[in-house]
């Protein structure tokens, strides 16, 4: 095994582990901490991936702004962080073969593809992914439709937040 | 991956933390001095000569105080907490260059960890939005409503001109086409410092940045005589001594990263240029960041604090479209001079 699979083996654990963590810890702000520790392994992730830009942006979206959003709503709410009711719902058993068969399902489509095995070719240091990628997003060729649309679409999720809290009187 | 390299990346780091303390310690004393010399008074000078070794017996007296945890707090939060806020001030600087490529015994060693990161720049921003967690953690593990209440003003205060402050940092990537760092000050070598291009960029920088860090005229969190402090009311010994560190160095590093985005860096005209100028850059760039630290103290000295709503409303209100507008107007002088900008 090379040190890079090593190092992948322990964030996959660490991440896989928080998220269990996330659904079963009995204090919600103890459930968001956890979260905020699997989201961080998936920012590692995208290290190991040579995807630096990806990481910094999981990092700012994820921890920086939804995470802590979260926890400013638990917090602001009564009694919320201190109550501990019952943390499983009849259907788990429901949810857990559920679980296992899209991961069964998805394990095998994987190991027949070809790629599986491949090794990633080096990317030589000369390479600006991060210029590569912006040049990605707006060009015609590329993914700028898309690209548009998630703006709208953002946009308008903006605009419908500020009719909501809009004080009408 | 050979040897050599670890062993060179570890002793910058040791540098750059031991750097970072003892710039903590002396900060203290720097700022204890100056605002002395601002109200005509002497400031300390009993311990050592000329109260060199203040922040030593400040340090002791710490260690001795006892430390004190709530009965109902969250133990393990309250714990994290002081850490969680002290090493995102620590590892942020990882990304500045401190200087140019020098030779060691035959090695060229570029002066920084990982200056020529190719996302520097919203490394910082990433590791700016991790910070407000210590703060809003420490407020809520106390289980005393003064804390909770002033870790959320508190945060909230740092997450609003936290939009501001990336909004600065736009202009200087625009102009050296580059998020590494690295190559933002070498395009200020080539075009001159970008202070001259970005005024108002460097401007809502400063503001955005002494919110940010908590520091006055934007320093609710210490208001204590109004607000009951805030989110360490219930801190002591040296946890509360980890808060006022990280507070300290992050004044540190909002001046080096304001001296390298808009500044020039290391960079000095006519000095840094000649070959036997590379050592110099790191001095020049210590000499950059004392004169800002000197401004963020005199701000300190001369400025009442505003009012939690002003605060919000400038952030928002006013901060937040300038700096829409700065990278607007970037942009569009860039597109019509093509030729000032070649890159």
């Amino acid at each position: 095994m090379t040190p890079l699979q090593i190092i992948f083996i322990l964030v996959a654990a660490m991440t896989l582990g928080a998220g269990l963590m996330v659904v079963t810890a009995r204090n919600l702000v103890h459930s968001a901490l956890w979260l905020i520790l699997a989201l961080f392994g998936v920012a590692i992730v995208y290290v190991l991936l040579q995807a630096g830009f990806l990481a910094v942006v999981q990092v700012v979206i994820y921890i920086g702004a939804i995470a802590i959003l979260m926890i400013f709503a638990i917090m602001l709410t009564r009694n919320i962080a201190t109550e501990s009711g019952p943390r499983f719902s009849e259907n788990w058993s429901w949810a857990l073969v559920i679980a296992l068969v899209l991961f069964g399902t998805l394990a095998w489509m994987l190991s027949g593809w070809e790629g599986i095995a491949a090794q990633a070719p080096a990317i030589s240091p000369r390479f600006d992914t991060v210029r590569e990628l912006g040049l990605a997003l707006v060009s015609p060729d590329g993914f700028v439709l898309a690209f548009e649309v998630a703006s709208v679409l953002l946009l308008a999720a903006l605009i419908g937040a500020l009719v909501i809290a809009w004080d009408r009187r | 991956m050979d040897v050599a390299l670890w062993i060179e990346w570890i002793i910058k780091a040791l540098i750059l933390v031991l750097g970072l303390l003892t710039g903590f310690a002396y900060l203290t004393y720097m700022e204890r001095k100056f605002l002395a010399r601002f109200q005509n008074r002497y400031g300390p000078n009993r311990a050592g000569p000329f109260g060199l070794l203040q922040p030593v017996a400040d340090g002791v007296k710490l260690i001795f105080k006892e430390e004190l945890i709530p009965a109902q707090a969250d133990k393990l939060i309250f714990m994290a907490a002081p850490i969680i806020t002290t090493v995102p001030a620590l590892i942020i600087l990882g990304v500045l260059p401190f200087g140019g490529v020098v030779n060691i015994m035959g090695r060229e060693v570029p002066l920084s960890i990982a200056g020529n990161l190719n996302v520097g720049v919203l490394y910082i921003a990433a590791i700016t939005s991790i910070s407000v967690y210590g703060i809003v953690l420490a407020g809520w593990s106390s289980n005393n409503k003064y804390a909770t209440m002033g870790g959320i003003r508190s945060s909230a205060q740092m997450i609003s001109y936290e939009l501001a402050l990336a909004l600065s940092f736009v202009g200087p990537i625009m102009l050296a086409g580059s998020l590494s760092l690295a190559d933002i000050v070498e395009e200020q070598m080539r075009i001159g410092w970008f202070i001259i291009y970005q005024p108002i960029g460097f401007v809502i920088f400063l503001i955005a940045a002494l919110a940010e860090i908590n520091r006055a005229p934007f320093d609710m969190p210490e208001a204590e005589q109004e607000l009951t402090a805030g989110y360490h009311v219930e801190y002591s010994g040296m946890k509360f001594a980890l808060f006022m560190m990280t507070e300290y160095i992050k004044m540190i590093v909002v001046s080096a990263i304001a001296a390298t985005l808009f500044l020039g860096g290391y960079h000095l005209p006519f000095v840094t240029d000649q070959p036997w100028g590379v050592w110099l850059g790191p001095f020049i760039l210590i000499g950059k960041i004392i004169l800002l630290l000197w401004g963020i103290i005199w701000v300190r000295a001369t400025l009442p604090r505003v009012r939690y709503d002003q605060l919000m409303a400038m952030g928002w209100k006013v901060l937040l479209p300038i700096a829409l507008f700065n990278v607007f107007l970037t942009s569009v002088i860039m597109v019509l001079f093509p030729n000032w900008f070649s890159h």
